[in-house]
């Protein structure tokens, strides 16, 4: 049995079946809500669900049991007294090991607990980092929306935001720097490129079996790194677009990437069809997979947060969430796929985890 | 004191629906509403000490801002905003 936790504009809904099968709902939590992210924690079994309420603001809630009670987390807040307030949390991700989690959100923040999320403080090297002032927001905000744990390293983070480009820490977030080296923001004009710190990253992932490697979706371009971050290659050729949002990985293969892309004007998948494409060397090359996803008049996107997989290899499961409610799943590594589920409130968050 | 009068999940979070509280202004009233119930913190009132967006106050029936003068017999109403899609 997979259970795929599905934040869409209008609560958390909760799916469970087997790969290859339409999905049972079996539960809706937060209705009328935004619920932007949500996430079982595979260490705790707790669930996390990040909630922006349209009435009390954001907040980051968990549930040990869904049968049961959610609590609001403390501590997922700015400063008192500032200019500035808590707009949004886009992405929880927790430690490989221990109670450590971390929680990035908008405006460019990034919160650490380390009591399994139920208390959390601000990172403050990051929230009083000298450079901030030149940090602009793209379209959906000022987020940190990717965060990659090195597994085995809880110190070694590097972190996405857009768009003030990628950052890394060695010492659990009491310094950072930037890895942008080798990034071009074609919407820059060509003599502002160089040491630019405006640089739209959609989705940051870390192949866990190499841990030096990262996949980078960019505002067009998607960029592999070889040293942790510091350098970026781009990838984007074979790709009808270099325009989208998400990317997996699969945890046993670290020359393996999935990206879903989108066309860079509109935003939707091209040519009406909707395709995942598949490299397993690296960025080489490409092959699409559509065996199973609508192959005409189709006209959505996923956003960064709505691809997702579970388990590894030959048995990696891969499920991906649109903007027209529809969720799609692969039980075969993205080989073969089907609808999941259909007419949910628009997307913006799936995660999935296979359950005993 | 005035009262201040929650519905929602404002009011499990503090406890109950009615609760009296010190202050001049909205302002004032809704931050010692915040001490007296921590549970509240960022609810209402976010990290700049501003009314969120899209919760409306009432003072004894009129619509009120953070710096709407409070009475010792004004009754403040806490509601979201009729506000969606």
């Amino acid at each position: 049995m997979t259970e795929v936790l599905v934040g869409t504009r209008k609560g958390l809904f909760v799916l469970d079946g087997q790969p290859g099968s339409t999905f049972d709902i079996t539960a809706r939590f937060f209705e009328g809500e935004t619920v932007d992210y949500a996430m079982r924690d595979p260490r705790s079994g707790r669930v996390f669900a990040a909630v922006t309420s349209p009435f009390y603001g954001p907040r980051i809630w968990y549930a040990d049991d869904l049968s049961g009670e959610w609590e609001p987390a403390r501590g997922v807040a700015l400063p008192k007294g500032g200019d500035d307030a808590l707009r949004r949390i886009w992405v929880i991700a927790p430690a490989d090991e221990g109670t450590t989690l971390w929680a990035g959100g908008d405006p460019g923040v990034l919160f650490e607990s380390r009591d399994d999320g139920a208390t959390w403080a601000l990172n403050r090297a990051l929230w009083e980092h000298p450079t901030r002032p030149q940090w602009r927001p793209d379209s959906g905000g000022l987020s940190v929306h990717s965060i990659a744990p090195w597994p085995g390293h809880p110190e070694r983070l590097a972190i996405g935001i857009s768009a003030a480009g990628i950052w890394l820490t060695d010492d659990g977030g009491a310094t950072w720097r930037h890895g942008n080296a080798g990034i071009v923001a074609d919407y820059l004009p060509e003599d502002a490129r160089a040491g630019a710190i405006d640089l739209c990253v959609h989705h940051l992932e870390r192949a866990p079996a190499q841990p030096e490697r990262l996949f980078m979706q960019f505002h067009g371009g998607v960029y592999r790194s070889d040293d942790a971050g510091e350098t970026w290659t781009d990838i984007a050729a074979g790709l009808p677009s270099n325009f989208g949002f998400p990317v997996v990985v699969d945890p046993a293969d670290p020359d393996s990437a999935y990206v879903i892309p989108v066309t860079a004007g509109d935003r939707v998948v091209p040519d009406g069809r909707v395709l995942v494409w598949e490299t397993r060397d690296a960025g080489a090359t490409w092959t699409p997979h559509g065996e199973g996803l609508p192959q005409e008049d189709a006209y959505l996107q996923v956003l960064r947060q709505a691809f997702a997989g579970t388990g590894e290899g030959r048995d990696l499961e891969l499920y991906f969430g649109a903007n027209s409610g529809e969720v799609f799943g692969s039980g075969d590594a993205g080989q073969t796929w089907s609808t999941v589920a259909r007419r949910l409130p628009p997307i913006a968050s799936v995660r999935a985890d296979r359950r005993a | 004191m005035a009262i201040v009068r929650l519905r929602g999940p404002l009011e499990k979070l503090a406890g109950g629906p009615e609760h009296e509280c010190e202050g001049t202004t909205v302002s004032e009233v809704l931050q010692a509403l915040e001490r007296e119930h921590t549970a509240l913190e960022g609810w209402i009132l976010d990290e700049r000490g501003v009314i969120r967006r899209h919760i409306n106050v009432f003072v004894s029936a009129e619509p009120a801002t953070a710096d709407t003068a409070v009475g010792t017999d004004d009754r403040i109403e806490i509601l979201p905003a009729i506000s969606g899609g």
